[in-house]
């Protein structure tokens, strides 16, 4: 195996659920993510597999242990330096697409990018349409975000998560809303951008093929890390 | 595509796109905005129409010499002995300035002086026939005095300027016309209380709006009144002072206090009665459209309450791709001053509109149209109020707002 960069990292991860009764859901977890793996989770629900995804997201911080990505520790930052790591370093994809539905698909591309003010912008929109083509989404670009179907819809919502180039992108059950096919184009582009761009996937899913079909599984039993 | 802050972008697409809820939330402001700008215009129309009726009668400022009391002749030596002499009470001395024209003269170098004018009063009896009223006479050079008071505006017959330089001539209220039957150009028989008779023209009759001034109050020629009192030329008895600005005359009587040893009297004081009961007013007016600028306030802060609601989805993604919570309070900030923008505008246009009704309801004398103005101090306040409110009532929901977690909308 070459040698490989750990991206992501986590040490000691515990987290408890104090509603309605104390609960331990992420017991102890240590997980090395590499640079350009494409790695899913899989587990029964209530395993605790999203809420370490949502922890390593940076979105959630109660939690106990230490979580470093790209070698920086996360843990302890101010929330608005998190904000920033994650407009910049981390892009998300949701079951559910959250677009928002009075902007145009180019816009919902657009605005972390705009966030992130790296380019101008007119580069930011140039760089859209590449994604936008790169998912044969171009012609939808100017519809507002409402008038798409689901498939559509998430595959914008995907563009929106590359659109920074970041480093990590976490999946919640990203194909959980999508039919055959469409699983099959999200599938091909995951493994298009980890193998081919170097950008590292960390998916949380329930489909045993989409798993299969990833570099690495990891499984999420009762808050542990089961054997890989 | 031009973005100049991606905040102000998004907020504004907000707006536009969801226009019949921004234009709910605006006509909230509108009518608070509206019903304050109205009320606060008829406070100051009122305000300004009783102050005008008042500067009727007394000036700015007044300068008169006081009654003064007789002293005993001999102080007590000892604490329980008593010498007296004569009762104290005040003197027959004469009512008269020492040097009035010096006074003036003096009065009018000081810079925020605008008018100032000598006065004789004169305590007159007006008879015709056997009948007979009571009254006091204003021995002024009706001119100067038009200038300071504005008599004109008030004439129903008769000229001004026929007063001038006439020793025989009057100018009498309406109620002592109506009284002793008289008319323009009529010959009255005027006493005065040092027994002085004269028969003078009528020149001119007034109406005031004041029953209690049109039955007692003439205006007769400064000279007239001295020969009434059985003075010299000299002989003035108030000197009035107009300045600029009647809200600040305590401040200038007190300047003019140091030029001589009369006393000096702002209006604030010689009515205090009428002060009083326009600071009640001005408290109880406030009062009022303040509570219907909060109940406004309160609508606005519904409306934003439920936007954030609806638009709770949009938050979380928002902050996910990297939005803090500053920027989630700017979106929806400038979504409240929009809305609040758009609804002050409105309110101030609908309310310069009641204003405008209003205005054009003639009311009979002698008040006239109605006394409600169009105020530049109450329309800006009205518009800095307006935003001001909204910018509060905007501010806790967007705090909400940006205190929403995305993990729980994202795990929903």
């Amino acid at each position: 195996m070459e040698s490989k960069d750990i991206i992501l990292e986590t040490r000691a991860l515990g987290k408890y659920f104090y509603d309605p009764v104390k609960f331990k859901v992420l017991d102890n977890v240590n997980l090395d993510v590499y640079k350009g793996e494409f790695l899913t989770m899989v587990g029964k629900s209530g395993s605790g597999k999203s809420t370490l995804l949502y922890c390593l997201s940076t979105m959630d911080t109660e939690y106990e242990g230490e979580l470093y990505i790209g070698n920086e520790k996360i843990t302890g930052k101010k929330t608005d330096e998190l904000a920033a790591i994650r407009n910049q370093s981390i892009g998300f994809i949701f079951q559910f697409h959250y677009l928002m539905p009075e902007f145009s698909c180019l816009k919902n591309i657009m605005i972390p990018a705009l966030k992130l003010k790296k380019y101008t912008i007119e580069e930011v929109e140039a760089k859209a349409y590449t994604k936008l083509k790169l998912l044969g989404m171009e012609d939808q670009a100017l519809k507002p975000a409402s008038k798409l179907s689901g498939g559509q819809q998430q595959r914008i919502a995907i563009a929106r998560a590359l659109i920074n180039d970041p480093d990590i992108i976490m999946c919640d059950e990203p194909t959980g809303n999508l039919d055959t096919k469409n699983t099959q184009i999200v599938l091909e582009l995951f493994k298009e951008i980890s193998a081919g761009l170097g950008q590292t996937i960390i998916a949380v899913t329930h489909d045993p093929d989409f798993a299969k079909a990833s570099d690495r599984t990891v499984e999420m039993i009762d808050g542990k890390l089961s054997n890989h | 595509m031009k973005i100049r802050n991606l905040n102000i972008d998004i907020a504004l697409t907000h707006i536009i796109t969801r226009r019949r809820q921004t234009l709910v939330a605006a006509l909230g402001v509108t009518i608070g905005i509206a019903i304050f700008l109205f009320m606060n215009s008829l406070t100051t129309g009122f305000e300004r129409f009783s102050q005008k009726e008042m500067f009727k009668n007394s000036a700015h400022i007044k300068i008169y010499k006081e009654d003064e009391m007789s002293e005993p002749l001999q102080e007590n030596s000892k604490p329980d002995e008593m010498h007296i002499i004569v009762n104290p009470k005040i003197t027959t001395g004469s009512k008269t300035l020492l040097d009035p024209q010096g006074l003036i003269h003096k009065i009018k170098k000081q810079k925020f002086v605008t008018n100032v004018i000598g006065q004789v009063n004169a305590s007159l009896f007006y008879n015709s026939g056997k009948s007979q009223l009571t009254g006091t006479g204003s021995g002024v050079n009706i001119m100067e005095a038009d200038a300071m008071f504005g008599i004109k505006e008030y004439m129903i017959a008769g000229n001004l300027e026929d007063l001038q330089g006439s020793l025989n001539s009057i100018i009498i209220g309406k109620g002592i016309a109506e009284k002793l039957n008289l008319s323009l150009g009529d010959n009255i028989n005027v006493t005065s209380s040092y027994g002085v008779n004269k028969t003078l023209k009528i020149k001119g009759i007034f109406s005031t709006g004041s029953t209690q001034t049109d039955q007692s109050k003439s205006y007769i020629n400064i000279s007239t009144a001295q020969q009434f009192l059985k003075e010299g030329p000299s002989y003035i008895t108030t000197i009035y002072v107009n300045t600029p600005d009647p809200d600040k005359a305590p401040e200038y009587a007190a300047k003019l206090q140091s030029l001589t040893v009369y006393r000096v009297e702002p209006w604030q004081v010689t009515n205090a009665d009428f002060l009083s009961s326009a600071t009640v007013r001005t408290v109880m007016m406030t009062a009022i459209s303040f509570s219907i600028l909060i109940v406004a306030a309160f609508g606005i802060y519904n409306i934003l309450n439920m936007t954030v609601m609806q638009k709770i989805n949009d938050i979380a993604i928002l902050k996910a791709v990297g939005f803090t919570g500053k920027d989630v309070i700017r979106i929806f900030v400038t979504e409240a001053i929009v809305m609040g923008f758009i609804g002050t505008l409105m309110g101030l246009m609908i309310g310069a509109a009641l204003v405008t009704v209003l205005k054009n309801v003639y009311m009979g004398p002698p008040v006239g149209y109605f006394p409600i103005t169009y105020e530049l101090k109450v329309f800006s306040l009205s518009f800095l109020l307006g935003l001001i409110v909204t910018i509060c009532a905007g501010y806790f929901p967007a705090r909400k707002a940006s205190k929403v977690d995305p993990v729980s909308i994202f795990r929903k």
